[in-house]
């Protein structure tokens, strides 16, 4: 068979396989080092917090959606035009809270855990939880305290994955310490 | 398929983190588990691409495998050049590095380019382990973001 084919495809995506065997290989590597789930969680979620802080600026320069008014606009502007452009899917966004200020993601698949078993015993470990990093740290950019946690994982047995997002307060631009 | 920015700081973050954790006696194993992370992560890559391929003649052909398939789906491009000493010592020659073009091009960060190297080094190691040729790799550079990768054969 030819070996000449054209795998590269879209210059601007990287193989979806390396990108999920990557980040398995990651997680693998952190269930070594620390001894438990909770401490695997707090890494995972640091990581993506920072990786969070830098893709809201590429977000913001490639993406052109303009301010959003509320948290509702926030919020599909996540799913459908954030997802959509890093992961390759779109969520579903649903059980507002009356209050309008939590929603849910439903992430009907998700490429991280797509070669993933839990082995037993790790019912504490949220294996994407660098998700909740990033939305957190990209959202804290754009002056919203948001918490993120996982509600339901299809790895845990769950239909769905649902990730839930609180939005706490706006955050006001603070003068750095020592500074008037 | 993911955004290849999530990719590239998804590694950021992973160099970063084996290094902040490490304390002051472990630093030099930070690159052994960064190298040790890219290999398994080259292993089932390796597995993966090469299932519909029929089997290479000779390690120069495997070697020509890694230069244009395997670094095409990786990195986007071509290895810029391979040459061979034909005793088991290949050098890969990459002008424009995807994980070194972000760094300045002077002389001030030369020294955390082996930080960014690890990874991919282990990558070409474990893809190339996983063909069944035992290696050593070693990476250089000269000036950015070119990049040479020393694979040395192990017979034995």
């Amino acid at each position: 068979m030819s070996r000449q084919s054209n795998r590269a495809g879209d210059p601007r995506k990287v193989n979806g396989e390396l990108f999920t065997l990557t980040y398995g290989a990651l997680v693998a590597q952190l269930m070594k080092d620390y001894e438990n789930d909770e401490q695997v969680n707090k890494q995972l979620d640091r990581m993506g917090y920072n990786m969070g802080v830098r893709i809201i600026e590429d977000f913001l320069a490639r993406a052109n959606t303009g301010r959003c008014h509320d948290f509702r606009e926030a919020a599909d502007v996540i799913a459908k035009v954030a997802f959509k452009m890093y992961l390759g899917l779109t969520p579903v966004v649903s059980n507002w809270s009356a209050a309008g200020d939590e929603f849910s993601l439903l992430l009907e698949s998700n490429p991280l855990t797509e070669f993933v078993e839990l082995p037993p015993g790790h019912a504490n470990l949220n294996y994407s939880a660098i998700l909740c990093g990033v939305l957190r740290g990209a959202l804290e950019m754009v002056q919203m305290d948001v918490d993120v946690k996982f509600v339901q994982d299809t790895l845990k047995g769950d239909n769905v994955t649902e990730i839930r997002l609180k939005f706490i307060k706006r955050l006001e631009d603070a003068v750095p310490v020592g500074e008037d | 398929m993911a955004d290849e920015v999530i990719f590239e700081f998804l590694h950021m973050e992973m160099v970063a983190h084996t290094h902040r954790e490490a304390s002051k006696e472990e630093k030099d194993q930070c690159i052994s588990k960064l190298e040790a992370l890219g290999f398994r992560v080259g292993q089932s890559l390796i597995e993966r691409f090469t299932k519909d391929c029929s089997r290479f003649k000779d390690e120069l052909d495997t070697m020509k495998f890694l230069c244009k398939e395997f670094w095409n789906v990786v990195y986007k491009k071509q290895i810029d050049n391979l040459r061979t000493n034909h005793q088991g010592v290949y050098v890969l020659q990459d002008n424009k590095f995807k994980f070194l073009v972000q760094m300045s091009t002077g002389k001030q960060y030369m020294e955390s380019a082996p930080k960014y190297l690890a990874f991919p080094c282990g990558m070409i190691r474990g893809a190339l382990s996983n063909l069944g040729v035992n290696c050593i790799v070693t990476a250089e550079v000269s000036a950015m973001p070119a990049c040479k990768f020393q694979i040395q054969i192990q017979r034995t």
